[in-house]
This record gives structure tokens, sequence and C-alpha cells, in this order.
């Protein structure tokens, strides 16, 4: 374990969302761009009160330069972070700890993807490695299709029980305005839907569309005087394991059980006392996994957890309130979207807003369930 | 020195599966490295793996017919290290099913599977 954190030291001060669906027309760093302004504007600062720009765009490698060109910023310290779904998690942490240090002021974290409008296929620079690559494994689908197909095995895990999270993602988007995929899905559908890397079929994965997210970090006590309630970093931790999937010691174990304790400690929180729960369900073995190795059930037990409802609109553990990149939005490294959502419910601002919302967890999962990070949330009253 | 990567690879073309040995620790890994991983030490040596393992997760990927569908296996050497491979020939491929290396040589050289 390890490590000191900020505790409650920084927080959010603004945040926004631009363009999730489809943004025709618009460049990944304009849709970026879009967010990062809003979100500037929602915390009651200007542009000039950036001093520190963290981003992660899927088509530019050097997306901070580009970025802060775009802005006509010439911020104290830029990070290009790309460990994939969980880079905005590390930014988190990386920001929290320089703002409580003095070494930045104001940091700007954002993210835009036009990969639908693009391409329509998820647009990422990552690749299977040339020891995997000759086999044709489909990428991502085929490594998190192997995980679950190993869940499958040891712990009776079921299809069915992968439809009930997809299932309970579109009942939450049914309700959300700012959702891509709406109306009935039931499990019926999914385990109909047409199979492409066993036993992942279409409706086990995400959406691809395009969007962009952004948020605001300042020092605790000047974001108690800003435009909108402060939300609390109370703890942020990453964990990187590997990088390709046959280099995991156990399939049905993530990094997320390091990142997951890490952050809990740092926070002071134990997992039944987070009320606020999103994590990146790139595809619908992912929530299940991430809910075991975060501590919300034993190991194992991730797919009977989620049956009958759990974890959907009016369920006793509510996950992925947004509905989450399997039918909100998924621009691709979704790690920013989650934030923003657990922030949202701290605030009392979310379309679909739980009646108790004072600690959140926002979990990103980055390569092929190879880095995952954790970080977590108290809302005004934790300051 | 030779890149461990292309020793492997040239043992590979002439039909000969190698792995990594920390003789220190004993460990065993793949894929090849100048270090033993974790540790960082440079005591390795090359060992002729016995080409046995047994099917630690498998998934199937539909083609749009009329391609066949195929496997991706990971199998888990008798060794110790796990690889991406894939199984050859008729029968199902499920988790647990002993295995055998064959390498084919005829394009690329690769590392495949057979029922053992």
């Amino acid at each position: 374990m390890g490590g000191t954190f900020p505790r409650a030291r920084t927080a959010i001060a603004g945040l926004a969302t631009y363009g999730l669906g489809e943004a025709p027309g618009f460049s990944s760093i304009e849709l970026a761009a879009k967010a990062g302004l809003t979100a500037v504007a929602d915390a009651g600062l200007t542009l000039r009160d950036v001093d520190a720009l963290f981003i992660c765009l899927p088509d530019d490698f050097f997306a901070g330069l580009s970025f802060a060109q775009y802005l006509g910023l010439s911020p104290r310290f830029t990070d290009n972070n790309r460990t994939g779904g969980s880079a905005f998690m590390s930014h988190v942490a990386t920001a929290a700890v320089m703002l409580a240090q003095g070494y930045i002021d104001c940091a700007l974290i954002a993210y835009g993807s036009n990969q639908r409008s693009a391409g329509g296929k998820l647009a990422t620079p990552f690749k299977s490695n040339p020891w995997e690559a000759p086999y044709r494994s489909l990428f991502p689908i085929s490594s998190y299709a192997l995980a679950a197909a190993r869940h499958f095995h040891e712990f009776g895990t079921t299809r069915e029980q992968l439809a009930e999270v997809a299932v309970a993602a579109r009942g939450w988007a049914n309700t959300n305005p700012e959702a891509f995929a709406k109306g009935p899905l039931s499990i019926e559908d999914c385990l109909s839907a047409r199979m492409i890397s066993s036993p992942l079929g279409v409706r086990d994965c995400c959406l691809v569309t395009d969007g962009a997210a952004a948020i605001v970090m300042t020092r605790a006590d000047r974001a108690r005087d800003l435009a909108k309630p402060p939300v609390a970093v109370l703890g942020a931790a990453a964990a990187t394991w590997y990088s390709a999937i046959s280099q995991a010691d156990d399939l049905t174990t993530t990094a997320a059980a390091e990142s997951g304790p890490r952050a809990y400690e740092m926070a002071g929180i134990a997992p039944h006392e987070v009320d606020v729960v999103q994590l990146y369900d790139a595809f619908t073995i992912n929530p299940i996994l991430f809910l075991e190795d975060l501590g919300f059930c034993p190991k194992g037990e991730g797919g009977r957890f989620v049956s009958g409802g759990r974890i959907g609109p009016g369920g006793a553990r509510p996950v992925n309130t947004d509905g989450g990149g399997l039918s909100c939005a998924h621009p691709g490294m979704n790690g920013l979207l989650a934030i923003v959502e657990v922030a949202r419910q701290l605030r009392g601002e979310a379309a679909n807003q739980l009646a108790r919302a004072e600690i959140g967890l926002a979990h990103g999962s980055g390569g092929t369930l190879s880095s995952q990070a954790t970080v977590i949330f108290g809302g005004a009253g934790a300051l | 020195m030779t890149s461990p990567e292309t020793h492997w690879r040239d043992a590979l073309a002439q039909g000969r599966l190698l792995l990594q040995r920390a003789t220190g620790s004993g460990a065993t890994f793949f894929p090849p490295r100048l270090i033993e991983p974790g540790t960082g030490e440079t005591d390795l040596e090359w060992i002729e793996a016995s080409g046995l393992g047994t099917v630690y997760s498998v998934t199937i990927i539909n083609q749009k017919p009329p391609a066949n569908p195929y496997n991706v296996v990971l199998v888990d050497l008798d060794e110790g290290p796990r690889v991406m491979s894939r199984v050859e020939g008729p029968g199902e491929v499920f988790i647990g099913l002993r295995v055998r290396a064959q390498i084919d040589r005829s394009k690329e050289p690769i590392l495949l599977f057979e029922r053992a």
C-alpha cells in the first residue's frame, strides 16, 4: 500500500461534456476545447486562470502541445499520459498532488474524440503486439472475451449475467437526455445478438460515439469560493500490471484490486460507504470484474451480484447512472466521462440523480484490462 | 550479443520452441527479454520447451460467412509461461484441453498447437 495523498485538499471546481453521440464536422481537439472552455466557465473562472493542462487525444500523440497551442496558453505543466481509459484518473492524481504542493494553481483536464463521425470505429493507436497479432485476435474485444471465458469457467458466470450489465446501462440511458443509445433492450435481445468473439456478442460491446469531457481542478479553499459546489478529491491511485492480455497472471483479477484498496486507504473510505459508482464498461465483463476487485462483492460473485437488476435504475447498487459506455456515450478512453458523472451526482445535478450521493468512485481501465485507476470523491460536505 | 527476440525467432524458424530461464530464481518466462522481469537479473539461459501445455482460456471469433470461425487461445506451457496461440484441427477447444506445440514453417514461422 502506499503513498501519501492530499485528501480533500483539492476539488473539481468545474465540469462539462460536449457533443456526446454524434458531432459531425468537428475534430477531436475542437470537441476537447469546447468541453474545456465550458468547464472553465462552469467553475466561474477564465481561460487565463488555467496554468496546467492534462489531455490525451485518440489521434494525437502530442495532444498536450496541440491543446496548449489551440487554447493559446503557456502552461506551467503539460501532461500527456497515455494509459488509455485510465489516463484521466491518473491525471486527477497528478493534478491533486501538484495543486496541493503549490506547483500549479489550476488544472484543466480534457478529452475529445470524433471517432464516430471520423470513421465509426474505435480510434486508438494501441494495437496487438507482435506476440499476439499473428493469431488475429480481434483488438481489443478478444482480450476481454478471453477474460470473460475464464471467469465463466472459474465462477459459473453466464451470458445472461453479462446481459444484465447491458440492460442496466440502457435503463439509465433511457432517462438521460445526453445518452446516445435509447429504447427498450431485454436480456433476450442481448443473448440473440450477433456473437463476435465468444462469449461476447454485439450487445456486450460499448458504443462508438463522438464526444468530449473536461474538468477543472483547484485547491479546495479556492474551489469553495467559486461558482459551483466543489467536489473533493479524497483519494486517487493507479496500477499497471501488464500490457498484453497474455501477460496477465490471472485473467479474472485486474489491477483494480490494487488501485481500489490504495484509493480507499487514502480516502479513509470503505466500499460500503460509496454511494455513486462509475466503472469504465468497455465490455459487459468489465463492471463484473471491477465490482469484485473494488470490493463491492467477493471475487467470483460479480455475475450473480449484477443479476435481478441490482445495478440498474431502482436497484440496490446503482452503477453507471449515466448509461455508461454501453448506452450513454463512448468516445474511446472513457475515464473522464465517469469522473464527470460522479461529480454531477455529488453536486446534485445528474440526469438520474440518486437520493444519496455523498461519496463517489470513478474507475478507469486502460489497454486491455492492463492499467487500472480509481478516484474517490466526496461532496461539498467532505471539505 | 544477439537480441533475445531475434534468437527466439531464429530458433522457431528451425522448428525449435525456446524459453528463457533465470538460473538464480529458476523462473521461466516469455516473451524473450534481456533481463528476468521483476528482478532485472541477467543470469539467463535458453531451454528447450517440451511443447506441452494446457488451454487457459479460449475465444471463438466469428467471421462473415463463408469465412469459418477460428479460435484464439491462451496456453499455459508446462514450463510455466503463458502464450497466445491457436489450436489447429477438428474438435471443440475448451479450457483445460491438453495441447502440443506445432510450429508451422510454411510461411512466416508461427507457434501453433494441436491436441496432445
